[in-house]
């Protein structure tokens, strides 16, 4: 603003109230936990990598170590095939479940969707576990690889392209969804054909959310560990090397060299995916009208019999998985059995790893949701103080490109400082909970925003005008109304809790093991059966949450939403 | 010109009022470098109703919000019951606001919407739900009270929005484009009804509204404005009937606008018509001036008289517009075309058709000079 005041007169700035008060105090002490477990692990991660091991600054020498290793700079190209060959791959398959979901009319659509979108309950480790049973040494589909190994290349690629396969999806969904039928009706006015129609405006209307798709899976792909850790053989990628670094050779350093090599792909593919979102949404007119298909028998079948063979892959797999759990010794002794179940034999912890995880898991939906709201709400809604509200918006969506593993070393780094006063909760179920929240922070995040911009910005005007303390707007109208979304969010944070790897494995101690760590434990351990019934129990685990949350939700909407009346039921003017 | 100083005291007021309750002094307003407001001035009397019309982007919205304090005004004053407010934050002043949304809280019921402001402040609930009920009943939405407002119409949410403002007994109402929203027999009905709860209450009220009609029929004052400065503060009667500058005039109603050059003797040449206007009315500095009469002013005839100020015109296009008709005429002799309303009785009458010619008189005392030509 410029201060154009004429000689004698002040410019004026309205004094703030109490309530502008509370809230630019809330944003200040949610931005300075933002930069407490966010900016100060990552900064301590960038310092370690300039580090020799007993702390004297070394410049790029571990870069230089790094470039002159032919160990890790195969596990740079491996981890770029596979990213891309799973990204192609993946993207693909999505785009054409995306289209039959939103542009035919085959029947059973809703199934198909929920199904598609079952991977994602399930941790990264599951696939994997279940591939192996499938193509492994003993595989009951062995020979369809003619040869090949599933060890490598080919199991990572396929264990990730079903783990990312619901991401893709969701944001393909998305991008359908934004079509306008008016540009079908004037194309085909033109007399211009299936095939024509596709390229000019099927294609283009969902370019974005392809771009971000691909950028999403892409950076998902070459930042899991779980999968190349159980499928991956010697076939070594970068995540594994940040593990092995770490937890293998306790190099720190060298870890920290490799966190930051992954750190800048993730961080590409967040600008290019906030790129593309920005977009997206501009080309959804208010005007725009739903698309809706029409019925082609041919088209029809053949979009039913593609999502059918997906959806027998996706339900295979969590079935293989199973099955895998649940008898004696593959393949010599295939009776039912529920010994595997008896977690408390094997390594990883046992059923105290599965509490663990739950407590974890719980804790991270509630506190999460309640802190994610609050402060999106802050941000969204202080007046004043405009930079501190920008600024936590950033740190906010910086763990977007973040990979977990990364996030997770950044924490040893600094929680485990000598120095750091806040390292007393290294290694407690805190820090777990603090990495989770944090881990998944952006995406909650941006759930929280996108509600309250639905909102009509005048409830605060009105409120302020009704000398209404802001708290008590909050809690009796914005969160109430809002509900909905912070069981979303509550939902989200519980579900990758329970599934998340990589984030937490660097971080758990004796005390606080978790039931996704014990499944890789298992599973190195060659406790595989065991580590399939674990990682059934997590998917199961997030199933149920799942469930419970859609009947909690429903019943909610009908009892204390009894307001989310259709407008239609509105009476006309009298 | 009408200006300020001949504005006579408000309508409605029997008595001069001495101090204004509501003082706006200098007020200017600065996003970046675009300038939003350019030193506003105004007074609002206790009890008076208050209209700010113009185009969007005029800044009346603006202005509503430094009043409210929701925005600060880069300089300027304001004053409110005799005290300054200018710095004073929304939640430190006293106003009640309705906006053209509604903003109802979608969760809470009618009634809980209207004690949204009263309760929790120390007053006993039973008081409460008695001035909820007061104010329902005010509004006419008594057997409303325990819905919620996505059941309700829009003139209805807009009505608990209205008694949700005036709960706590605000000094000023705050109106932005409430009606907005709303189709329009509910909005002419809207209008009266708003109008006559204010007067019952006589809450000090300003409105904002791009609708002319709006504010001709509910204000007791309105203020035109235009790219952020006031064009003319009047009544309705004082600024249809005597606007200050082209733009009200066009702005407010509909006009006929016709560039001139002044000639002597209170007359004016328009192309190649020379029309007599009231005398004085042409005395000013520039020798282009614009001249402007209202369709409803504009008589039509058959008869060639030869009274001043009669045009011959060809009849383009009869308008239906349900009571009356518009006349477009091709003047002759002139460029600009002319407007002209009809009653049905005298299209019938006169047996107007498209092609014909008629005589088309332009009272002298019904023109209005502007200085310099249309913007």
């Amino acid at each position: 603003m410029i201060a154009t005041a004429e000689p004698g007169m002040r410019r004026r700035r309205l004094g703030a109230s109490r309530d502008d008060l509370i809230m630019r105090l809330g944003l200040g002490v949610g931005f300075l936990l933002l930069t407490l477990t966010v900016v100060a692990p990552l900064a301590t991660l960038l310092v370690k990598a300039f580090q020799d091991r007993a702390g004297g600054f070394v410049g790029l020498a571990n870069f230089l170590a790094y470039a002159e290793s032919p160990a890790l700079l195969r596990s740079l190209h491996h981890s770029l095939f596979v990213a891309l060959l799973a990204t192609a791959i993946c993207v693909t398959l999505a785009f054409a479940f995306a289209w039959c979901l939103t542009r035919s009319c085959m029947p059973a659509k809703g199934l198909f969707r929920a199904v598609a979108l079952v991977p994602i309950l399930a941790p990264s480790l599951l696939p994997a576990i279940s591939l192996v049973y499938l193509f492994g040494n003993q595989g009951l589909l062995k020979g369809l690889l003619f040869g090949a190994s599933i060890y490598g290349p080919i199991g990572i690629v396929m264990g990730e392209v079903f783990w990312t396969f619901p991401h893709a999806l969701i944001i393909l969904l998305t991008a359908f969804a934004t079509a306008d039928q008016r540009l079908y009706e004037a194309a085909e006015s033109l007399r211009a054909g299936r095939l024509r129609t596709f390229f000019a405006v099927t294609l283009p209307g969902v370019r974005y959310g392809l771009i971000s798709a691909a950028f999403v899976v892409f950076t998902l792909v070459i930042t899991d560990f779980g999968v190349p850790k159980v499928i991956g053989g010697h076939y070594n990628v970068l995540a594994t090397d940040v593990y092995k670094q770490v937890i293998g050779q306790q190099n720190f350093q060298m870890g920290a060299v490799v966190g930051l090599i992954l750190l800048v792909p993730a961080a590409l593919a967040f600008v290019a995916d906030r790129f593309a979102a920005g977009r997206q949404v501009a080309l959804l007119g208010a005007r725009s009208v739903p698309l809706a298909p029409k019925p082609s028998p041919a088209v029809d079948a053949a979009a039913a019999l593609f999502c059918t063979a997906v959806a027998v892959v996706i339900v295979g797999i969590i079935a293989v998985a199973a099955f895998a759990a649940s008898i004696k010794l593959w393949p010599y002794d295939l009776s039912f059995t529920l010994g595997h179940f008896d977690f408390d034999n094997v390594d990883g912890g046992g059923w105290g790893s599965y509490r663990n995880s739950l407590t974890l898991a719980g804790w991270s939906a509630l506190l999460g949701s309640l802190f994610v709201f609050t402060l999106a709400f802050l941000v969204e809604k202080t007046r004043g103080l405009r930079w501190l509200g920008a600024a936590t918006q950033l740190l906010a969506l910086l763990p977007l490109a973040v990979p977990g593993i990364v996030l997770g070393l950044a924490y040893i780094f600094f929680f485990n400082a000598p120095a750091n006063p806040l390292g007393a909760i290294y290694g407690t179920m805190a820090i777990l909970v603090l990495n989770t929240i944090v881990h998944f922070y952006a995406v909650a995040h941006l759930t929280a925003i996108t509600q309250l911009k639905q909102l009509d910005p005048e409830f605060e005007t009105v409120a302020v005008s009704l000398k209404v303390p802001i708290w008590r707007s909050f809690l009796s109208v914005t969160l109430p109304v809002s509900l909905p979304t912070v069981f979303e969010i509550a939902l989200y944070l519980f579900v990758n809790a329970m599934t998340t790897v990589s984030g937490v494995v660097f971080l758990y101690s004796p005390d606080t093991t978790l039931a996704s760590v014990a499944v890789l434990n298992m599973d190195d351990a060659g406790d595989t059966a065991p580590a399939a019934a674990m990682a059934l129990l997590i998917f199961t685990t997030s199933a149920a949450v799942r469930i419970v949350h859609t009947l909690v939700t429903r019943g909610l909407l009908a009892r204390t939403q009894a307001w989310r009346r259709r407008i239609t039921e509105a009476p006309r003017e009298a | 010109m009408v200006t300020l100083a001949d504005v006579p005291v408000p309508v409605g007021a029997a008595m001069p009022r001495p101090e204004a309750f509501l003082r706006l002094v200098d007020i200017a307003k600065q996003f970046g470098r675009f300038t939003a407001l350019h030193g506003i001035s105004l007074e609002v009397f206790k009890g008076e109703f208050i209209c700010c019309v113009g185009p969007s982007g005029c800044g009346k919205t603006t202005l509503l919000r430094i009043i409210a304090g929701l925005d600060a005004q880069t300089t300027g004053q304001v004053f409110q019951a005799g005290a300054e407010i200018s710095a004073l934050p929304a939640a430190r002043r006293d106003f009640g606001i309705v906006f053209q949304s509604y903003a109802l809280f979608p969760n809470l019921t009618v009634a809980r919407n209207v004690a949204f402001g009263i309760e929790n402040r120390g007053l006993a609930r039973l008081r409460v739900r008695e001035r909820v009920a007061e104010l329902l009943d005010l509004v006419g939405l008594a057997e409303q009270a325990d819905k919620f407002p996505a059941q309700l119409s829009g003139g209805q949410q807009q009505r608990v929005a209205l008694a949700r403002a005036l709960a706590p007994a605000p000094s000023l109402l705050l109106l932005d484009e409430p009606l907005s929203a709303l189709d329009a027999q509910v909005r002419a009905r809207l209008r009266g009804e708003i109008r006559a709860l204010q007067r019952r209450l006589g809450v000090t009220t300003v409105m904002v509204t791009h609708d002319q009609e709006e504010a001709l029929t509910m204000a007791d004052r309105i203020v035109v404005m235009a790219q952020g400065r006031i064009d003319q503060i009047g009544t309705p009667e004082q600024v249809y009937r005597h606007p200050a500058t082209p733009f009200v005039a066009e702005f407010l109603g509909r006009m006929n606008v016709l560039p001139g050059r002044r000639l002597p003797g209170d007359r004016v040449a328009v192309g190649d018509v020379t029309l007599h206007c009231a005398a004085g009315a042409c005395e000013g500095t520039t020798e282009t001036v614009t001249l402007c009469i209202r369709p409803e002013d504009i008589a039509i005839g058959r008869a060639s008289g030869d009274c001043a100020n009669m045009v011959s015109a060809r009849v383009e296009r009869l308008e239906f517009m349900g009571s009356y008709y518009t006349a477009h005429l091709a003047p002759r002799g002139i460029a600009a075309p002319l407007e002209a309303d009809l009653s049905a009785q005298a299209v019938r009458d006169l047996a107007l058709r498209p092609g014909e010619w008629v005589e088309a008189a332009l009272p002298r005392d019904r023109l209005r000079v502007f200085f310099g030509w249309p913007r």
